[in-house]
């Protein structure tokens, strides 16, 4: 079984000057989007293991999309997240059958390594809505400069049978990191923490 | 003239397969690239502007090289269409500024480009979203090519700055039936048919 896909989207966002400052080499994000019909929009489903197989395929899709959008290799990435926004015939759980089960171990192949937890939200949406998706560093989730966020939207998506499946991938941090905590040159990167 | 103070590039590409209709075995490609500068005229009545947009030209071809990579070639690209928002602290004459380097980026690094680039602009705040037109990058009455993408970024345009804006398209509506001038029957002189 496969995702019907609709729709993909890939947005790349280079920041070179924040408050006024370069920033050289800039910091820089992307977010890949797929819009994907929901086989279960319209009545309650129990078994939910169709949208958990799509999770895999998007996990795999999206992640690579995010790190050619960047230009890097896999290695290079430093940070990731990943976002559903469920149209109106849907169900929240739907969203979270997509991102929790089975999205991330194919996103972290894309990104090798991936030791943290990816970071998720996930709501319920109609076009044009806004889905903000939460980035935190990929093996170590205390990294405080890599706390960060990419914001998607879609004129025309999700449509009351579909689901926005976004996943967000960074080679850098925010722009003038200066809130202290750990920082990425210092991480371990076995626990996923530090 | 002042420099060109770049903040952000944003780029958005996006692939259409359906909607609703047959799959197509090749999605119809959109691309967007944004540029959000500081507006060296914010705040105040400026009478001479024309010289940035002189200044302009090598942050055009800069975007316009980005989208053809993009979409995978000058051979590729069959739309196109160019936009501005401007900050609180501008008007929009200084959008205005974009008309000729952003056209003149676009079809400089495309041939058969005889088409006038469809533009919009408008004075906006942070947020502001701007629904960009696209129409045919050699014939403007190619009535499949009409179409648009909207654009802008959560952080954009400051009161101080614009959001230059230039978009292309690999081909028709995806599920383009209304008729009119096709692609295949464009004559290519005047710019229109």
């Amino acid at each position: 079984m496969s995702a019907k896909i609709r729709k993909i989207a890939v947005n790349i966002e280079e920041t070179h000057r924040e408050i006024g400052r370069a920033i050289s080499p800039p910091t820089r994000k992307a977010v890949a989007v797929a819009v994907i019909e929901n086989p279960f929009a319209g009545a309650y489903q129990e078994d939910l293991n169709e949208l958990m197989e799509i999770g895999a395929e998007l996990g795999a899709l999206l992640g690579q999309k995010c790190v050619e959008a960047l230009g890097i290799t896999p290695a290079q990435a430093e940070s990731y997240g990943k976002s559903a926004m469920v149209g109106e015939n849907g169900e929240l759980e739907h969203a979270a059958a997509i991102l929790h089960p089975k999205l991330g171990a194919p996103l972290r192949l894309a990104v090798e390594k991936g030791a943290a937890l990816v970071a998720s939200s996930k709501k319920m949406g109609s076009p044009g809505q806004v889905l903000d998706v939460p980035l935190g560093h990929k093996d170590a989730a205390y990294v405080r400069s890599h706390f960060d966020g990419i914001e998607v939207r879609l004129n025309d998506a999700p449509r009351a049978n579909e689901i926005m499946v976004a996943v967000a991938v960074t080679d850098s941090g925010r722009p003038l990191p200066r809130v202290g905590g750990l920082i990425h040159d210092d991480v371990i990167g076995k626990d996923g923490l530090k | 003239m002042p420099d060109v103070v770049l903040r952000k590039l944003i780029y958005s590409v996006e692939d259409v397969f359906h909607e609703g209709g047959p799959i197509s075995e090749i999605p119809l490609r959109r691309a967007a690239a944004l540029a959000i500068i500081e507006n060296p005229f914010a705040g105040r009545y400026e009478p001479e502007i024309q010289g940035f947009m002189e200044d302009l030209k090598p942050l055009g071809l800069r975007m316009a090289q980005k989208l053809l990579d993009l979409l995978g070639g000058a051979d590729k690209i069959e739309g196109y269409g160019k936009g501005a928002m401007i900050g609180e602290a501008g008007e929009l004459e200084h959008g205005a500024l974009w008309h000729a380097p952003g056209g003149y980026a676009m079809r400089e690094l495309l041939a058969d480009s005889n088409a006038i680039v469809p533009s919009t602009k408008k004075v906006t705040g942070v947020g502001g979203r701007l629904d960009v037109p696209i129409t045919h990058i050699n014939a403007s009455y190619v009535r499949s090519h009409f179409d648009s993408m909207e654009v802008g970024t959560n952080d954009s345009p400051r009161a101080n700055e614009m959001v230059l804006a230039l978009v292309m398209s690999t081909g028709a509506r995806i599920h383009n039936r209304a008729g009119g001038l096709a692609a295949a029957d464009i004559v290519g002189k005047d710019g229109l048919r």
